[in-house]
């Protein structure tokens, strides 16, 4: 009798169980580095801080759990309401560094002889540090010094105090801060000016579309990846904004130019402040409206993607 | 010079050694944490730490120096984390946390040793809280106000004594075109010192302290006399305008260009100013004058000091450290003019020979009947004091907002105090 079975044995050798899930598993292996950190320094603070703010808490005793109190006083605290007002007139004005940066964009990419030297000088404020640029636009706004009072005296109009009036500061810290913005979103649309395709402008120009037509219906509709990127900075930087605040006026006069990024430093680790829970609420508020521009974001980059 | 120091260290072996045999063997790791960033007094430190290591050969010292600014945050880590065995921070209030959070080794006994008992009864209340002692204060510097002697003599102005005088001079100095005090309260710390001294002169030192415990309410109509008091002033256009705009710092060069004739400071403005061209012809000192006949003078004297962490490893040597900065003729020498220019905490030290220790000394030994207390933000607790020195310098550019101001500081007060 022979042993050996009739049909030749076919059946491979038994694989690993990683061998047989390879296709399912390996995306997973490459993204587990970044989900790992994303879920310990990103998911796990933000639980924690929405923990913390359940608590009076001073950072160094026993934390006592109050439940809601912190958020309960948030709704009274005059302070806060400032700073959630500032940071309402910071989103609104930081996106005026999107039209500017096109236009600047526009302008820089024109073929005149020495556009270099310009373009690199555009460049400029985006490279410079934020804490110099605050000091910077601290000595433009000195009330007697300062260049802009200087500039203001030449045409007759009388001395203004930007930073040391509490109507008017947020608005001067807001403009300082969008000079480094605009040169951002300028080099957003420098890049997306390059990928603009010359034939659809070719084929326009034979349509008779000329200057603001041509921008609009042309240009800009071709910029969109850009502007959408312009716009998630923009908005980024406009709720993060802190640097340019504890530069230039440290919160002041009277506490007028804060934001809350700005109180929640105050509260929680400034030299008078170590109320963790108070200020853990304040950073919860904060992501509450982060996460609302978070959301839309996600949401128009899975349209696009569905879209295609 | 050397020979001095030299002299000078072997005669204090011999006084310092009263703990006599212990103290010789020390021997081990000695961590010491400085907030003295600036370089005089950082040279000051390091030296004397030198000196002290050279008393105690077998005791490793290593010393760590971080930005004062940067300190106020990290030692809350540090006393929780990894723990030196001595670090300097502030009297009064500003140690409370951490002493209630049981981060500061209890040193009473330091203080129930005769020699420092005696020598450093003074600022003992500034080291007590639960009737402990929680550190050892090593300077202190007097406030008061720093006018120009020269304009003054040009516009034949005296010191004044009373708030009158202090009124009719500064009218005079208004319509000679300048200001007659300079400030800056972009920082907010600077108007704490005017509330101080005006709350002190008006309503004396018992109600200031009585106020920064929370037994008092900030609508009580004493207050607002005091805040009466101020708003004449700020009438009057006393103060430099945009002060709001300003840093302590940036606010010198009013007064070293002549556009405002005084400012109320401590006494750590006579350097910078000194260096700005200011020499003792025309620099002067006077103590704030009184307002209120009835109730005695008090200052502002805010006080350094050296504390041992609850979990330092090496806490004998630490308080053999903390003996010989107390000593009399440390505190002389670290104190003197060459380096840190303050005045010395131990009754038996000498004040360095300058003008403005010399005033100031007489004037807080003598003159100050009333009281001595730290300063604004160190007095009040911490919270409450950052929502009032914000409200002090709204006061100083909008005086009208003053009821509302105040209704904010007692609900402040009302949470602060529970």
């Amino acid at each position: 009798m022979p042993t050996s079975p009739a049909v030749p044995d076919t059946m491979p050798p038994p694989r690993s169980w990683y061998k047989r899930n390879e296709i399912a598993v390996t995306p997973w292996l490459f993204l587990a580095p970044a989900i790992l950190f994303f879920a310990f320094y990103v998911i796990w603070p933000i639980y924690q801080s929405i923990v913390i703010s359940f608590y009076d808490w001073d950072g160094l005793g026993e934390a006592r759990f109050i439940g809601m109190e912190n958020y309960v006083e948030l709704m009274d605290d005059s302070a806060f309401e400032v700073s959630l007002w500032n940071n309402l007139k910071w989103l609104l004005f930081y996106l005026l560094a999107i039209p500017g940066g096109l236009f600047i964009a526009l302008f820089l990419n024109q073929t005149v002889t020495g556009i270099r030297i310009y373009k690199s000088l555009f460049f400029f404020p985006f490279v410079l540090s934020q804490v110099v640029v605050g000091l910077v636009f601290s000595w433009f706004y000195l009330p007697n010094e300062g260049l802009l009072n200087g500039v203001l005296g030449l045409v007759g109009l009388g001395p203004v105090n930007v930073l040391g009036d509490p109507t008017m500061a947020t608005y001067g810290i807001i403009a300082a801060g969008l000079w480094p913005q605009t040169a951002y979103c300028m080099i957003l649309y420098l890049t997306g000016l390059n990928a603009v395709d010359p034939e659809q402008i070719e084929a326009g120009r034979l349509d008779n579309a000329k200057g603001w037509k041509m921008l609009w219906y042309i240009i800009i509709p071709q910029l969109k990846p850009a502007t959408f990127i312009a716009f998630v900075v923009t908005i980024i930087g406009a709720l993060r904004s802190f640097d340019l605040i504890s530069i230039m006026t440290n919160g002041g006069p009277f506490g007028q130019t804060r934001v809350l990024s700005f109180y929640m430093f105050e509260k929680a680790l400034s030299e008078y402040g170590f109320r963790m829970g108070y200020g853990a609420a304040i950073a919860v508020v904060l992501f509450l409206i982060m996460l609302i521009f978070i959301a839309y974001f996600l949401w128009s980059m899975w349209s696009e993607e569905r879209g295609r | 010079m050397r020979f001095t120091t030299r002299s000078m260290l072997m005669a204090l072996a011999g006084s310092t050694m009263l703990a006599g045999a212990a103290a010789a063997e020390l021997s081990g790791e000695l961590k010491i944490f400085l907030d003295t960033s600036n370089p005089a007094p950082r040279a000051t430190m390091e030296k004397m730490i030198a000196d002290f290591g050279a008393l105690h050969p077998d005791l490793e010292i290593s010393t760590t120096v971080i930005d004062r600014e940067a300190y106020k945050t990290q030692i809350r880590n540090f006393l929780t984390a990894d723990s030196p065995d001595v670090a300097t921070w502030y009297a009064a209030n500003r140690m409370t946390p951490y002493v209630n959070a049981g981060l500061f080794e209890d040193v009473s006994d330091l203080w129930a040793e005769p020699e420092i008992a005696e020598n450093l009864a003074s600022t003992k209340g500034a080291m007590t809280i639960d009737g402990k002692q929680w550190g050892v204060p090593y300077t202190y510097y007097q406030w008061g106000i720093y006018y120009r002697k020269d304009i003054y003599e040009e516009l034949g102005l005296s010191e004044p004594a009373t708030f009158d005088e202090m009124k009719s001079n500064c009218q005079v100095i208004i319509d000679s075109g300048r200001a007659c005090y300079t400030i800056g309260s972009k920082f907010l710390w600077t108007a704490g010192g005017w509330f101080d001294y005006l709350n002190m002169r008006t309503n004396g030192f018992d109600f200031h302290m009585a106020l920064a415990a929370g037994e008092v309410t900030w609508t009580d109509d004493r207050v607002r006399a005091t805040f009466a008091n101020w708003r004449e002033l700020i009438d009057m256009g006393a103060y430099v305008e945009n002060h709001q705009n300003y840093s302590w710092q940036e606010a010198l060069p009013f007064m070293a260009n002549g556009e405002a004739a005084a400012y109320l400071m401590g006494n750590f403005a006579v350097a910078p100013l000194r260096e700005a061209g200011l020499d003792d012809d025309k620099l002067d000192f006077y103590q704030f004058p009184a307002i209120n006949p009835d109730v005695e003078l008090a200052e502002d004297a805010p006080t350094d000091t050296f504390h041992i962490p609850a979990n330092a490893t090496n806490k004998e040597a630490a308080r053999e450290f903390l003996r010989y900065v107390v000593s009399a003729d440390v505190q002389t020498e670290i104190n003197n003019g060459a380096n840190l220019g303050q005045l010395p905490v131990n009754a038996s030290a000498s004040v360095d020979d300058d003008k403005f220790l010399n005033e100031g000394f007489a004037m807080l030994s003598s003159n100050s009947p009333g009281g001595v207390a730290q300063f604004f933000d160190r007095d009040y607790p911490a919270e409450m004091a950052a929502e009032a020195m914000q409200g002090l310098q709204e006061f100083m550019v909008f005086p009208d907002n003053l009821d509302d101001i105040l209704n904010r500081l007692d609900k402040v007060q009302a949470r602060v105090y529970k």
